[in-house]
C-alpha cells in the first residue's frame, strides 16, 4: 500500500513540472523512461547500422581478396589504398564490428531500449526509481558511444586485438597500430559505457523490486520482466570485474605497471616488465565475458516469451520452470567463463571442472526451447512480424545451443578453439537470437513507442530476407571452421589447404550482402511509420499485460489516474468462461474461477 | 562528384519508396482495412512460409553436408586424435540428430496452428510430467558426453606413454615459429627472452648444461610412433600453437611456458597416399593450376591461431612426420647451439 501512496504523490509532482518542460528536456535531457528507453533505440541503432556495415566490409575482403574496391578506399581512405584493404585495418574492422554489436547494440540497445520502456509499464509503476541516474545511464552510453565512433578516425586506427583485445598485445602501442591511441580510446569508451550500464541496471533491480503496483507479485510479473530483472543483476556482478580489467590494462598501458606483461621483447625493445600475467586478463575478461553473452540474450528470450504467447492466443507453457531455467541459467552462467579458457595452459583439471558446469547449462536451455515449441502446439498464431521473429529466435536459439555442446566439451574445444565453428556458433546463438529478439521487440512495441504501426508487409519482407540470409550467412561457417580455418585470418591464401575453401566464402559474402540490404527495408519501415503510419489503437495485439492500459498519448507518469490494481497473471489468453480470447491482468477474477 | 551523384540517388530512392507507400496506405485505407491487423490470409501464407522455410533448411542442411564434408580435415594423425575424433563423431552425431527433430517440429507447428477466425487456442499452462521429462532426458544425455569427454580430456592431457617423451620447444614470436630441439641429453637449456643478444634469437643461456646439445630448426620433425611433448614459449604477444591435422593446440603466452603432448601416428608420406587427401590435393591444384599459382603438395602445418597482429594470417611452419631412421638422419645434418653461438 505504501508505494502506491507515494506513486500517487509522484504524479503529483510531475504535474507541477509539466509547465517547464521544453525541447531540452522533453527530447534531449530526459527523465522520462519512455522517452529515454526511445534513446537508446535510436542510439542503438546507429551503431547497428555501423557495425553490420563494418562486417560487409570486412566480408568483401574476405571472399574477392584480390580484387580491388573503390568503395573501400571512399570509405577506409588510407588504410585501403587503390581499394586493396590493409591487414592492421581489417582487424580494426573485426575488432570494432564485434565490440559494437556485443555492447552497444545489444547490451545498450537491446536491454537499456526495453527495460526502460517496459519496466515501468509492465509493473505499473509511474516511471523508473530514479529518473536522473536514468538519463545519466543514457549519456555515458550516448558519450561512450561518440568516443568509439571518434577512436575510427585516430591517425594509427582503432583498437584492433579483437574485441576480447587480450594483452601484451592490446597493451603494447609497439605490438600493432591499434594499440596506440585507438586503444586508449576504446578503454576511455568502455569505462563509460560499463559506468552507464552499471547505473541504468541499479535502477531496473530497484524499481522492479520497489515499484509494482498493487497485486503484483513476483509470480505474476511478465516473463520480460523476469529477464530484465535477472540480466541487471547479471551486469551488476559481472561488469565492474570487466572494468577492473580495463582499469589495469589502462594501467599497464599508460603508468608502466606490470599486471598483466612480463617478460617481453617486442619490436627488437626489451621491456622492462616482470611477474604479470595475461591469463590474469583474461580470467577477468571472461568472467564478465560469458555472463555478458547472456546478458545479450535473455532479455531477447523475455521478449519472446511474451511475443510468443501473447500472439500464440495461450499461456506460455512452464512459466515457473521458464523462470526456474532463467534463474539456473543466470547462476551457472558465472562459473562457466573458464571453457574460454581451455588451451591457456589452465590446469586440466579446472578445465574438466568448466566442462562439467557449461554443459549443465544445457539443461535449462533445452527446457526454455521445449517450452517455447509446446507454447505453439494447439494454438492460434497470429503471424505479425514480431511474431516470425520469435520463431525465427527458437530456430536460431537451437541451431546454435547444441554446438555449444561441442564448444562447451573441452576434448573438442582443442580443435576447434578460434576457428570459424566458434564464429558459426556464437553469431547463430548469441547474435542471430539476440538481434531476433531485438525487431521483434521493436515490432510488437513500435504502436507503445511512437503512438504508430509500423507496416506489416514491409515488417514481413524484412523478417524473410533476413531469416534466410542469416542462415546463408553463418551455417557454411562450420564447415569452414571443420576445415580448421582460423578466425581474425585477413586473408586465406597464404595456406594452400585452404584454398578450397574460396567458394563458401563467397557463398557467405553474397548473403551478408543481402542481408545487410534487407535491413534498409526496416530503416525505412521504422522512420516512415514514425511519422507517417497509421495511428495506433490502445490494445492493437490484444495483450494481457499493463502497458497496453496505458493512453496511446505518452503522459507523465504513465496512467492518468490511479495506478492500475493487477488480479491475475500475465498469461490468461484462451481462458475457458471468456468470450475473448485475451484477459487484461487488471480483471478480476470471476466467483470460483482459479487462477491459471 | 560521383558522391554526391550517390547521394542524390539514395534520397530520390527513398522518395520513391516513401510516394509508393502513400499510394499503398491509400489503396488498403479504401478497403477498409487497417494495414497492421493480421488477417487470416497472412497467417495462411506466412504459415505455409514457415514451413517452406523448414523444409529448406533440412534440404540445405544435407546439401551442406554432402557437397562440404570432404572439406572438413582429414583423419587425426595421433594417438589421441583418434579418441577425440571418436567423442567428435558421437557428439555431432547427437546434436545433429536433436537438430532434425527439434527444427521439423518448430517449424511444423507453427505451420499446423496458423491462426484462423473462430479457431480458439487451447489453455494449456504446465504439465509437470512432460516437464520433468525433458529436464531428466537431456539430464541424462549430458551425464554421458560429460563423463566421456572428461575421460578423453584427460587422456590427451595426462598421456601415460611407455618412452620418456622427446622435448621439443616451439617458439613463438611476431610473426614466425622457431623449433628448439632438446638435444642427445633430451633436456631443454635454460632460456629467457631477457637474454636475446645478436645471433642468440632465443634467448637460450650457453652456459646452462643443458643448453649445448639443443639445436634450432625452422621445421619440425618428428619420428612416427614417439611421444613428443611441445614446450611452449612466446616473445612478445600471446600467440597459439595450432597443429589441426594431430587434433592438439595450446597457447603461447609470454612469461610462462605452456605445453602439450602427443603422438604423431602417421608418417607425412603415408598421409599424401590417403584417399581423402589425395583428392583434396588433386582439388587445390585444379584451382591453383588456373590461377596459376605453384602447384601444392600435402604437409602437416603449424599455424598460429590467437590475434597476434598485422601478419597473423601468415605465420606457419612446416611440420614432417617421418621414420626413426628419415628422423636420425635429418638430426645429423643440425648445427648443435655450442656450434653456433
Ligand atoms: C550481417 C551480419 C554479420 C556478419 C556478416 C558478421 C560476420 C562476422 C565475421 C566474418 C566475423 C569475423 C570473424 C573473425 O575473423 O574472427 C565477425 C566477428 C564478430 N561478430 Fe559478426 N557478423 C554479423 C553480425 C553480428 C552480430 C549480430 C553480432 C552480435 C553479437 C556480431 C558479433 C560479432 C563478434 C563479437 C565478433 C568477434 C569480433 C572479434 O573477433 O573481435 N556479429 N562477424
Ligand atoms: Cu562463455
Ligand atoms: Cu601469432
Amino acid at each position: 500500500m505504501a508505494s502506491h501512496d507515494h506513486a500517487n504523490d509522484h504524479a503529483h509532482d510531475h504535474d507541477h513540472e509539466h509547465h517547464v518542460e521544453n525541447f531540452w528536456t522533453k527530447y534531449i535531457f530526459s527523465q522520462d523512461h519512455k522517452m529515454i528507453g526511445k534513446q537508446f533505440l535510436i542510439t542503438g541503432m546507429f551503431m547497428g547500422i555501423v557495425g553490420v556495415f563494418m562486417s560487409m566490409l570486412f566480408r568483401l575482403q574476405l571472399a574477392w581478396p584480390d580484387q580491388k574496391f573503390a568503395i573501400l578506399e571512399t570509405f577506409l581512405g588510407k588504410w585501403a589504398p587503390e581499394g586493396q584493404m590493409d591487414p592492421n585495418m581489417y582487424l580494426a574492422l573485426v575488432t570494432i564490428h564485434g565490440t559494437i554489436m556485443v555492447f552497444f547494440v545489444l547490451t545498450a540497445g537491446l536491454s537499456g531500449t526495453f527495460s526502460n520502456l517496459l519496466i515501468p509499464l509492465q509493473i505499473g509503476a509511474r516511471d523508473m526509481a530514479s529518473g536522473f541516474l536514468n538519463m545519466l545511464s543514457y549519456w555515458f552510453f550516448a558519450a561512450s558511444s561518440v568516443i568509439m565512433l571518434v577512436s575510427l578516425f585516430v591517425e594509427t586506427g582503432p583498437a584492433s586485438g579483437g574485441w576480447t583485445i587480450y594483452p601484451p598485445l592490446s597493451a603494447l602501442p609497439q605490438a600493432m597500430p591499434g594499440s596506440g591511441t585507438g586503444m586508449t580510446l576504446w578503454l576511455v569508451s568502455m569505462t563509460l559505457f560499463i559506468a552507464g550500464s552499471l547505473l541504468g541496471s541499479l535502477n531496473y533491480i530497484v524499481t522492479i523490486i520497489n515499484l509494482r503496483t498493487k497485486g503484483m507479485a513476483m509470480t505474476r510479473l511478465p516473463l520480460t520482466i523476469w529477464a530484465f530483472l535477472v540480466t541487471a543483476i547479471l551486469g551488476v556482478l559481472s561488469f565492474p570485474v570487466l572494468l577492473s580489467a580495463a582499469l589495469l590494462l589502462m594501467f599497464d598501458r599508460l603508468l608502466g605497471t606490470s599486471f598483466y606483461l612480463s617478460d617481453i621483447m617486442v619490436a627488437g625493445e626489451m621491456l622492462h616488465n616482470e611477474g604479470g600475467s595475461p591469463v590474469l586478463y583474461e580470467h577477468l575478461f571472461w568472467f564478465l565475458g560469458h555472463p555478458e553473452v547472456y546478458i545479450i540474450l535473455l532479455p531477447a528470450l523475455g521478449i519472446t516469451s511474451e511475443v510468443i504467447a501473447t500472439n500464440a492466443r495461450k499461456p506460455i507453457f512452464g512459466y515457473r520452470a521458464m523462470i526456474g531455467s532463467i534463474l539456473a541459467i543466470a547462476f551457472l552462467s558465472f562459473i562457466v567463463w573458464g571453457h574460454h579458457m581451455f588451451i591457456t595452459g589452465m590446469n586440466p583439471f579446472l578445465g574438466s571442472v568448466f566442462t562439467f558446469t557449461t554443459l549443465l547449462i544445457a539443461i535449462p536451455s533445452a527446457v526454455k526451447a521445449f517450452n517455447y515449441i509446446t507454447t505453439l502446439w494447439k494454438g492460434n498464431l497470429q503471424f505479425t512480424p514480431a511474431m516470425l521473429f520469435s520463431v525465427g529466435l527458437v530456430s536460431t536459439f537451437v541451431a546454435g545451443g547444441l554446438t555449444g555442446i561441442i564448444l562447451g566439451d573441452s576434448a573438442l574445444d582443442i580443435n576447434v578453439h578460434d576457428t570459424y565453428f566458434v564464429v558459426a556458433h556464437f553469431h547463430i546463438v548469441m547474435g542471430l537470437s539476440a538481434i531476433f529478439g531485438m525487431f521483434a521487440g521493436v515490432y510488437h512495441w513500435f504502436p507503445k513507442m511512437y503512438r504508430r504501426m509500423m507496416n506489416k508487409t514491409l515488417g514481413y519482407w524484412h523478417f524473410w530476407l533476413t531469416f534466410v540470409s542469416a542462415y546463408g550467412v553463418f551455417f557454411p561457417m562450420h564447415f569452414t571452421g571443420l576445415a580448421g580455418l582460423p578466425r581474425r585470418y585477413y586473408s586465406n591464401a597464404e595456406f594452400p589447404i585452404f584454398d578450397e575453401l574460396q567458394d563458401i566464402n563467397v557463398i557467405i559474402s553474397m548473403f551478408a550482402i543481402l542481408g545487410g540490404i534487407a535491413q534498409l527495408i526496416f530503416i525505412f519501415n521504422f522512420f516512415y511509420s514514425m511519422w507517417r503510419g497509421p495511428k495506433a489503437p490502445q490494445n492493437p495485439w490484444k495483450s494481457n499485460t499493463l502497458e497496453w492500459t496505458t493512453p496511446v498519448e505518452h503522459i507523465h507518469g504513465n496512467w492518468p489516474g490511479a495506478l492500475p490494481e493487477v488480479h491475475r497473471w500475465a498469461y490468461d489468453y484462451s481462458k475457458p468462461g471468456y468470450d475473448e480470447d485475451f484477459v487484461p491482468q487488471t480483471t478480476p477474477l470471476k466467483d470460483g474461477e482459479v487462477a491459471h | 562528384m560521383t558522391g554526391l551523384m550517390m547521394v542524390v540517388v539514395l534520397f530520390l530512392a527513398v522518395f520513391a519508396a516513401a510516394q509508393i507507400m502513400r499510394i499503398y496506405e491509400l489503396s488498403v485505407k479504401v478497403r477498409q482495412e487497417e494495414e497492421y491487423v493480421v488477417t487470416d490470409k497472412d497467417n495462411s501464407n506466412q504459415g505455409r512460409l514457415m514451413l517452406l522455410f523448414g523444409i529448406g533448411l533440412i534440404v540445405a542442411f544435407f546439401w551442406m553436408v554432402a557437397a562440404w564434408d570432404k572439406l572438413a580435415l582429414p583423419k587425426p594423425a595421433s594417438l589421441h586424435g583418434v579418441q577425440i575424433d571418436q567423442l567428435w563423431d558421437i557428439s555431432m552425431g547427437l546434436i545433429v540428430v536433436m537438430f532434425l527433430i527439434v527444427q521439423p517440429i518448430l517449424f511444423w507447428f507453427a505451420y499446423k496452428y496458423r491462426g484462423k477466425k473462430g479457431n480458439k487456442a487451447i489453455f494449456y499452462a504446465h504439465n509437470d510430467k512432460l516437464e520433468f521429462a525433458w529436464t531428466i532426458v537431456p539430464a541424462i544425455a549430458l551425464a554421458v558426453l560429460i563423463i566421456y569427454g572428461l575421460t578423453t580430456w584427460s587422456n590427451t592431457m595426462n598421456p601415460t606413454t611407455d618412452d620418456e617423451p622427446m622435448v621439443v620447444e616451439v617458439y613463438a614470436q611476431q610473426f614466425k615459429w622457431t623449433a628448439r630441439y632438446a638435444g642427445e641429453d633430451n633436456t631443454l637449456g635454460y632460456a629467457n627472452v631477457r637474454l636475446i643478444q645478436g645471433a642468440n634469437t632465443l634467448g637460450v643461456d650457453t652456459n646452462h648444461v643443458n643448453s649445448g646439445d639443443d639445436f634450432i630448426a625452422t621445421e619440425i620433425h618428428l619420428p612416427v610412433g614417439k611421444p613428443v611433448v611441445f614446450k611452449f614459449r612466446s616473445q612478445d604477444v600471446i600467440h597459439s600453437a595450432y597443429f589441426p591435422h594431430f587434433r592438439a593446440q595450446m597457447n603461447c603466452v609470454p612469461g610462462m611456458e605452456t605445453h602439450f603432448q602427443f603422438t604423431p601416428t602417421v608418417t607425412t608420406a603415408e598421409m599424401r597416399q590417403d584417399p581423402n587427401v589425395i583428392g583434396k590435393v588433386e582439388r587445390i591444384n585444379a584451382i591453383r593450376s588456373a590461377k596459376g599459382l605453384e602447384l601444392y603438395e600435402y604437409d602437416y602445418i603449424l599455424l598460429c591461431n590467437k590475434i597476434c597482429g598485422s601478419a597473423h594470417y601468415n605465420m606457419q611452419m612446416n611440420v614432417i612426420v617421418e621414420t626413426q631412421a628419415e628422423y636420425d638422419a635429418w638430426v645429423k645434418e643440425q648445427k648443435t647451439i655450442s656450434e653456433t653461438l
